[in-house]
Parts: structure tokens; sequence; C-alpha cells
């Protein structure tokens, strides 16, 4: 038979049904189904055959023992004596139904999880809506700040100029005290949201901002943004907060100490700023120089040419990175526990620790933040990969 | 036939770093006129025709495009900018933008023309470019032709008083370049001002006032189309004529 050319681009579904009814009068390439390829690929030569069975072996030693343990001998319910008893050989899945709630809400006022619970709901939402349908900039600025706002009243109980609303509308309407909750009270899944939700914003702005100074040909501009971004890239988060939390105060004059939570937004979004900017960068020097000739000669001014045609091809070109940048920030946010924020994993921490009962299961509690940090990062994966596929429709 | 100078170079000279890109330009071209620069690569004539609508800047000299008096203030160039138009090599338009959008960019956000009027104005000089059917397409839809026609529309859009053509067929294949030759056609028996950077001798031949020839960074010779090719003065650009009617 020869060389036999594994060019599958000849299948299709009429060629394969053409096969299946005049099987002698089919061509080669119809002959080579997705089957064969996967067997072709897999067992193909002696070395794709060895590592085949190399993984498959690795499978069946790894799955089941793991599949026992999560759940043929797991232990499903609140019971720290049987769960004590099948130490080692089941998962305790109980713990989760024990602490679900202080893993999830930190150390939010036991009272008041409706607020921090409702806020959750109310960003999942707004992200999902942001995400699915495509709106001016000026209803997206509207929608954001309304729904930041009022997440901030719930979580916070700040009314500012309103605070006589709290005892005769408040109070009355939801049939229960709405007191205020201090920022270093917040915890659990809606700290990691909210914080990873509002730096993003921060910093992306300001990331845009930098890479446009960095790639400026005025050197004052160029100089003090090639310093900024050095100078946060060079240092590891946990230094940013530490020095957010414990030195910006100092820096202040006397007595005056902003909120712990600004300060770390402050220092996170900073951070984030730098590393943006140097994918925003990459992706205006991808940009063909005659982009920006043809708006110069058209007349349109520095700003305009960034805003109408360099930034939408620029930041098109670079979503994958940006998003990467987005996930890796959200899942950054776990470093707060240095500053005694207890975000979704440092309650975890504070969850398990200081219960002798169920402290020896921590294992459990990873899992279940595990999985609650893949929803939302495979959320953000799969979004990029949506964006950039109906972009790529016009481009 | 005194007509105005738009266009005057005087003693201009432009360095890269150490290389001398323009020798001592001397340069007028007059409302109307029809002006076509050719000569071999790396001779400034792009660097040349850049510098009229600011897109390049030069360090001695002086340059005056309808009256004003080039230099590096954002307001001249702005103005000027509206004034002059300019076609690329690359066509350079906006991939994420359909047609109509490209072309109804710059009279909103410059000349702020509202959207109706703006897209008015488009879908006229889509017609005059003979394109208007394909509006709603996206640059990478068309062809090259297409898309250096929509180019040119573009530039139209906010009706210039001169143009501008670098090379525009240079990155076209043989069997469009035709078309795109023609609309320049069009446009300059309508009386727009031209200056034109080509190596289609053909449309110097039929359409330009006057052929000017330069090589490393200086005009060697300028002439009117019959004297340039039949009677070329200088060595030079006998060379380069003879290079070119070989290639022919």
């Amino acid at each position: 038979m020869g060389d036999v050319n594994l060019n599958t681009s000849g299948v299709t579904p009429s060629s394969l049904g053409n096969a299946l009814i005049n099987p002698q009068k089919t061509s080669l390439k119809a002959q080579f189904s997705f089957k064969s390829l996967w067997i072709s690929s897999l067992f193909g030569s002696p070395l794709k055959a060895l590592s085949t069975f190399l993984v498959i072996a690795i499978f069946i030693w790894l799955l089941p023992p793991l599949f026992n343990w999560a759940f043929v001998h797991a232990v499903f319910s609140a019971d720290p004596q049987a769960c004590q008893e099948a130490r080692g050989i089941g998962a305790c899945w109980g713990v989760i139904r024990e602490k679900y709630s202080m893993i999830l809400w930190g150390r939010y006022p036991y009272a008041d999880h409706w607020r921090a619970q409702l806020s959750t709901v109310l960003l999942s939402l707004l992200l999902l809506k942001s995400t699915l349908r495509q709106e001016g900039l000026r209803r997206i600025f509207i929608e954001w700040s309304t729904v930041l706002g009022l997440i901030y009243i719930l979580m916070s109980g700040h009314l500012g100029p309103f605070e006589f609303l709290r005892a005769t509308v408040i109070v009355p309407i939801i049939g229960k005290p709405f007191p205020v909750v201090p920022s270093d009270l917040w915890g659990g899944l809606p700290l990691t949201l909210i914080l990873s939700v509002v730096c993003i914003v921060i910093a992306s702005p300001l990331a845009v901002l930098l890479a446009l100074g960095r790639t400026s040909s005025m050197p004052l501009f160029n100089v003090v943004c090639k310093i900024y971004i050095e100078l946060f890239r060079g240092v590891p988060l946990i230094s940013v907060l530490f020095m957010a939390s414990y030195m910006f105060p100092l820096l202040l004059p006397n007595g005056y100490s902003p909120d712990v939570l600004i300060r770390v937004v402050l220092g996170i979004s900073l951070f984030a700023a730098a590393y943006l900017a140097e994918i925003v960068r990459a992706g205006l020097q991808a940009l063909p120089k005659g982009q920006l000739d043809a708006a110069n000669s058209l007349g349109l001014g520095y700003w305009q040419a960034q805003y109408l045609v360099v930034l939408p091809q620029a930041l098109r070109v670079v979503i994958p990175g940006l998003v990467n940048s987005f996930i890796g920030i959200f899942k950054d946010t776990s470093l707060i526990t240095i500053v005694s924020l207890y975000e979704l994993t440092g309650s975890l921490t504070l969850a398990l620790n200081g219960d002798p009962l169920w402290r020896a299961f921590k294992l459990e509690g990873y899992f279940f933040i595990t999985f609650i940090y893949f929803i939302f990062c495979f959320s953000m994966s799969r979004y990029s990969l949506w964006l950039e596929r109906r972009l790529n429709h016009s481009l | 036939m005194q007509a105005k100078t738009v266009i005057e170079f005087e003693r201009v000279n432009k360095w890269y770093k150490d290389f001398h890109a323009l020798k001592n330009i001397n340069l007028s071209i007059h409302a109307g006129e029809r002006v076509v620069i050719c000569g071999p690569s790396g001779s400034g004539k792009s660097t040349l025709i850049r510098c009229i609508n600011s897109l390049e800047t030069f360090q001695s000299g002086r340059l005056k495009v309808l009256g004003q008096n080039l230099v590096d203030d954002s307001r001249t160039v702005q103005f000027i900018r509206q004034s002059v138009g300019m076609v690329f090599q690359q066509f350079n338009l906006f991939p994420h933008l359909s047609v109509l959008e490209n072309l109804t960019l710059a009279p909103i956000w410059v000349e702020k023309v509202s959207k109706a009027q703006a897209t008015t104005r488009a879908l006229e000089q889509l017609e005059r470019v003979h394109i208007a059917d394909q509006a709603a397409k996206y640059p990478q839809q068309l062809s090259g032709g297409q898309q250096q026609r929509v180019a040119i529309a573009r530039s139209l859009c906010l009706r210039p008083q001169i143009m501008l053509f670098d090379e525009p067929t240079s990155a076209l294949d043989p069997e469009m370049v035709g078309e795109v030759l023609g609309v320049m056609s069009d446009l300059a028996n309508q009386g727009m001002t031209m200056v034109c950077v080509t190596h289609e001798m053909g449309f110097a031949k039929a359409v330009a006032d006057r052929v000017v020839f330069m090589d490393q960074g200086e005009i060697v010779e300028e002439n009117t189309p019959h004297e340039f090719f039949n009677n070329p003065q200088i060595l030079r650009t006998q060379a380069f004529l003879a290079q070119v009617i070989k290639s022919n």
C-alpha cells in the first residue's frame, strides 16, 4: 500500500455515507474514519503503544483508589465519630456539611449572612449579564456602579447620607436589624469575588494607561511607566500587601488610617496593573504600523486614535493573555490572609483550625474550595474562548 | 495660468539619525496640479510625501501646505490633515470596522458631523469609486483592488483639497491595478490636486502634469511627462528610465 497519508481533511459526512453505500467505490481518503485515526495515534508505532499502555496503567493504578476514597467509603453525614473511624479509608464530606457556612461566608455575622449571600448572587449575575450581552459603555458604567454600590451598602451596612433611612425604612421592610459590619469581618466567597472584581476593574484602565505611557515617545512618561512596571513586577504580591497594609498608614498624616480593605484593594490593583500593562503592550506592538498612519492621516487626535483604532485591535489580540491574568488575580486574592483578612481560602483555615473535632479533615475542605475556584476560573477561560471566537467573526 | 501654490518645499532637509533622507528639497505644487514622483527605492519619495501631512517631520527648511507653515504644532497639523488625504500602499483599512464604519469614522469624530450626514457622505464616496454595494462588508472580505478603492473613498470623505498616494498599486495583483488607476484618473479629471508616488509610468504619461525624479534623497529632475520620458536631461534619470523600460 506504500506510504499512507493520514489526511482526514478529505473525510466529510457525505464521503463517509458514500463509503457505507459503495464500499468498493470509496476513495482512499474516505476509508480513514475517526476511529481508525484514534487507533493509529494511540498504537501506531511501538513508542506510541508503549506510552499509551503506560498512561492507562497509571490511570488504573490511581483512579480506583481515588474513587473508593471519594465515594465508596466516604462519610457523607456530619458525624465526627464516623469520620474519625473512616480516616485514611474514606473521605469525610461531612465536614463540608458542618462547616460550609463558615467556609463560604467567613467571619461575617451569622444573622447577616443573607447580606453576604445576596451580594454574591448579585455580583455573579452582574458578571453573567455583562459577559453575555454587548452593551454601550455608558450602560455598562451605570449598571456596574449601581450594583457595586448596592453590594457595598449590603456588605458594610454603611448608608452615608441616607443614615436616616435605616430605622425608618430599611429595618421595617426586611424585618430584621441592619447593622454596620466592619470590613475586617467580611470574608469567604463574597470577599474573594468582590476583591477580584474591584481590583480587575481598577487595574485594567490603569494597565492601558501604563502600556500607552510605556510605548510613548515622550521620555518622561516612558521612564515613569517603565519604573512602575519593573518595581511592581520585581516584588512578590505578599510583600506589596504587607507594605500596603502596615507601612502605608505610616506615610499618611497622623491618625488617618484608611480601611484595611481599601489598602488591600490598592495593593492588589497596583500590582496587577503592572502585569496587565505588559500584556497590553504586547498587543500594542502587534498592531501594524500602518494603522496609526491611517488614523493620523485622517486627522484623529492621539486619544481618539487609541480609543477608536489602536486599542480595539490591540486588546482583541491579547484576550488570552488578559484573561489568563484575570484568573491569576482571582486566585492571588487568597494571599490577603497575611493581613488578617479571610477570603475563601483563609476562611477555610479559620473554620477548621479552631475546631479540634474537624481539624483533621482539611483535605476535604480544600477539595470543596478548589471546586468553587475551579468553577469560576473555568468559566472565565471558557468566556475568553467564546469572546475570541465571536470577535474573530468580524476580524 | 497662475494657480495658487498649495504645497511649497523650501530647502527641506531630513535626517534619520545620521542618514540624510531628504537633501535640500525645493518643490512647488499648485492647485489642481497632478504630480507624479518616481525613482528607485530608498530615494526618499515616500518620506517626501509623508512630510506633506506631517507623518514625518523634518529638521531644517520650510514647508508650507495650503498657506500654513507646517510646524510641529498639533493644531496646525490637525487642520492640514483634514484637508490632505492619503492613500497607502498597504491600504491600512481598519479591520475591526465595516467598510461604512471605516468611512464614517473621521467625519463623525474629527469633523463632528452627525451620523446620518456622515453615512450619506460615505455612500456618496463609495458610489464615486464604484463600490457602494460592499458597504456592509469587512475589509478582509474584499479583494485588494476593492480595499484600495475603499481606502480612497475613506480619504475623500473628509473632502480634502490635496490627495497623496504612496505607491497605491504596488501591493495589488496586476489585474486589479487598472481599476484603482481608473479611480485615480477620475479624481484627476475632477480637478483634485494629486501628488502620487508610483511606478506606473503609463499612468504618469496619461494623467500627470509634472513628473519628478528623485534619487538618494534629492530631486534630480522634473519636467512635463512628454519631456521627461522623451528627453531626460540628467544621466541618472536616463539610467532609471532605461531600467524601467527594460523591466516593462
